[in-house]
């Protein structure tokens, strides 16, 4: 089978075309998702295949919009909902984790919510505090909903495909600046299942956990510190919620050193679960303590000050090398 | 019994305006057995009884077909009565046993009865309005002649997912019918301290849709405008607005304190009780003291077999504390 390069953007765009051929339910809700193909672009075509019905073009409303998704959801018809950017998020959070993350447990299981939350982060483009936050750990912290957060092309499409056949509610987060990356991405399908971290790259003296935008750091990060003979191992979690402890753990057990990196705000950040999951499966292991290096507890501000605000590979590349001392 | 349906109607008015009695009377024994399970320390959390304000579900739930469907809220326990759902596993699940609807997770603001179209009561104001205009949505692109009713109280009108919905419901012409029980209250605040305008119904003109005032102490009053409305939504010309003002009797619910209903206000109410207003209006049209009387006691006797059934569940064990978290998850249904 042939393989092509693909940005992250095309690979989800591909993913859930593929999707809307295979389940001919399958409904796209949204604001400008319709002929204007999504504010990124990632539904570009979309409309033109599949028709307004499908595709269907709504009002500027998030709560709304998630709840009309969770009716078509409970009906059997699977849905996807655009929230434009995750900054918008909290305009519909209580369609996501009191209505969408719980109503199979207290129904008794009589309903199910298979939908998909697509949500873009933009934190490293300078869009200003209101839409450049990384939220994801919000949505860890709900249970009943699965996290998927993509960092690359290939991881994307696969995930994707994973989410529109998942019978729960899936936030799919995606990091604009990583909608260019391109990667090789195979033309069949596959599906990457949620909770299998994927090690990016193996090394021995020290485990970089890195998310979204954060991985393509930590791996320019982890070829600049084997020239100093650092050998950084990078894992990529992929899935949050589920989140596959096991293979970060089996990789501290091995470096015996931990930095987890993040854009999202670094107080009660993703790092924070990951560090106490590994403290509890492979303490004993540990050689220095565990380093986080993730968004500043502040605002997100403007450009070009943003940068501030987010772990550069410069930043990783320091703290990997206080990790070794 | 419980599921009336629209031909029975013409075939024999009478035993379906019986009907119509019986299920208000079950409803009404039901949320007294209800506050007196939870003084009892029985009903865990609280519980918000629709005393006084049965006709709304009642007459309502007449004019939808058996495969149509129902969101209401927590006050929500007459939906699901009128909806065809057994007042024995509605009555476990307040008390929040195995055998409840919602297998004893929800309690009280939970229940759900899909085989009858009861897609959820729900805990949190007005957010069941847009998932139940995705329901509709659901069956207008399946070209399924299937209708929505969401049921909600004043309170929720002044959500902003409420109007949110008003707009998309009346864009995308879903088959809705949205049907508010104005009893004058949310929680303690008074209409007249919470809504801009006296009629709530007075809201669809501005999305160009239908909004209608009725009794909502008259079942055949609710049950004539939510025919009317589910005949445009079934023509394909979307939803309506209905507004039964009604009152309420009961505190907000059965846990709440504070006095803010003025007790010489409750005097007023009991003449406005749909239960014997109807009753008389039963008995203009020929029915006897004695075929009530029967159907008020079928009705008793209906909620204590439900009651019993409850008390002798079990409650969920322990160990099925994360079952269903996921969907992927069996329930250990006995």
């Amino acid at each position: 089978m042939s393989s092509r390069i693909l940005s992250m953007a095309q690979a989800i765009n591909e993913a859930i075309a593929e999707e809307m051929r295979a389940q001919p339910e399958l409904t796209l809700l949204g604001q400008d998702i319709g002929a204007y193909g999504g504010t990124f672009g990632v539904y570009r075509g979309l409309y033109e295949e599949f028709g307004p019905e499908r595709v269907r073009d709504g009002p500027l409303c998030e709560s709304g919009t998630v709840g009309f998704g969770i009716g078509l959801a409970i009906s059997g018809m699977r849905a996807v909902v655009e929230l434009e950017f995750i900054d918008f998020a909290p305009l519909a959070l209580d369609q996501i984790v009191n209505q969408a993350a719980k109503m199979h447990y207290f129904y008794g299981g009589q309903l199910t919510v298979p939908l998909v939350i697509r949500a873009p982060i933009a934190s490293r483009i300078g869009m200003g505090p209101q839409h450049s936050q990384s939220l994801e750990s919000w949505f860890m912290h709900a249970p009943g909903l699965k996290v998927a957060i993509p960092s690359n092309a290939y991881d994307a499409k696969g995930l994707m495909k994973t989410a529109l056949r998942d019978p729960n509610p899936v936030v799919f987060i995606e990091n604009v600046k990583l909608y260019g990356a391109r990667c090789e991405t195979p033309e069949k399908e596959y599906f990457i299942p949620f909770g299998q971290a994927r090690v990016m790259r193996e090394g021995t003296s020290a485990t970089v956990v890195a998310l979204s935008a954060t991985v393509p750091e930590a791996m320019a990060a982890a070829e600049a510190l084997a020239e100093e003979r650092i050998s950084v191992e990078v894992i990529d979690p992929r899935s949050l919620s589920p989140l596959d402890s096991g293979t970060i753990a089996a990789s501290v057990r091995k470096t015996g050193r931990l930095l987890v990196t993040h854009d999202g705000y670094r107080t009660c950040g993703v790092a924070a679960e990951i560090s106490q999951r590994v403290i509890e499966e492979a303490f004993d292991y540990l050689n220095a303590p565990i380093m986080r290096v993730a968004g500043a507890d502040a605002p997100v501000p403007s450009s070009p000050l943003y940068r501030q605000a987010v772990p550069t590979r410069e930043a990783l590349i320091e703290a990997v090398r206080q990790l070794m001392k | 019994m419980a599921e009336l349906k629209l031909q029975d109607r013409n075939d024999d008015p009478r035993a379906a305006h019986l009907s119509l009695y019986r299920q208000m009377l079950t409803i009404r024994f039901f949320e007294e057995k209800a506050i007196e399970l939870f003084s009892q320390g029985l009903i865990p959390g609280s519980t918000h009884p629709c005393i006084g304000q049965e006709a709304i579900a009642v007459g309502a739930c007449a004019a939808l077909r058996p495969d149509d469907f129902a969101l209401a809220t927590y006050r929500g326990h007459g939906v699901a009565i009128a909806k065809g759902s057994p007042p024995r596993n509605l009555m476990a699940e307040l008390l929040t046993r195995v055998t409840g609807c919602s297998r004893g997770r929800g309690g009280s603001m939970h229940l759900c009865d899909v085989e009858r179209g009861l897609l959820g009561t729900n805990a949190i104001v007005a957010a069941h309005i847009p998932i139940a205009g995705g329901v509709a949505l659901a069956s207008k692109l399946r070209r399924r002649p299937q209708v929505t009713a969401c049921f909600f109280g004043d309170g929720a009108t002044c959500e902003g997912e409420f109007f949110e919905t008003l707009n998309m419901a009346a864009l995308w012409r879903v088959p809705l019918i949205l049907i508010c029980e104005n009893n004058g209250y949310a929680i303690s605040v008074p209409t007249s301290l919470s809504q801009s305008t006296p009629n709530i119904a007075d809201r669809a003109a501005g999305f160009g849709i239908p909004g209608v005032i009725v009794d909502g102490n008259d079942p055949l009053a609710v049950m004539g405008a939510v025919e009317t409305a589910a005949a445009r939504a079934r023509a394909g010309e979307g939803p309506t607005l209905i507004e039964c003002k009604t009152v309420r009797w009961e505190r907000h619910s059965a846990f709440s304190s504070g006095k803010y209903a003025d007790p010489q206000e409750a005097l007023k109410w009991k003449t406005v009780d749909p239960i014997p207003r109807f009753a008389a209006i039963l008995r203009e049209g020929g029915t006897g003291q004695e075929e009530l009387d029967r159907e008020v006691a079928a009705a008793k006797a209906e909620v204590e077999v439900a009651v019993e059934f409850a008390l002798n569940s079990p409650h969920p064990g322990p160990e099925t504390i994360y079952e269903g978290v996921f969907a992927e998850d069996v329930f250990a249904r006995e």
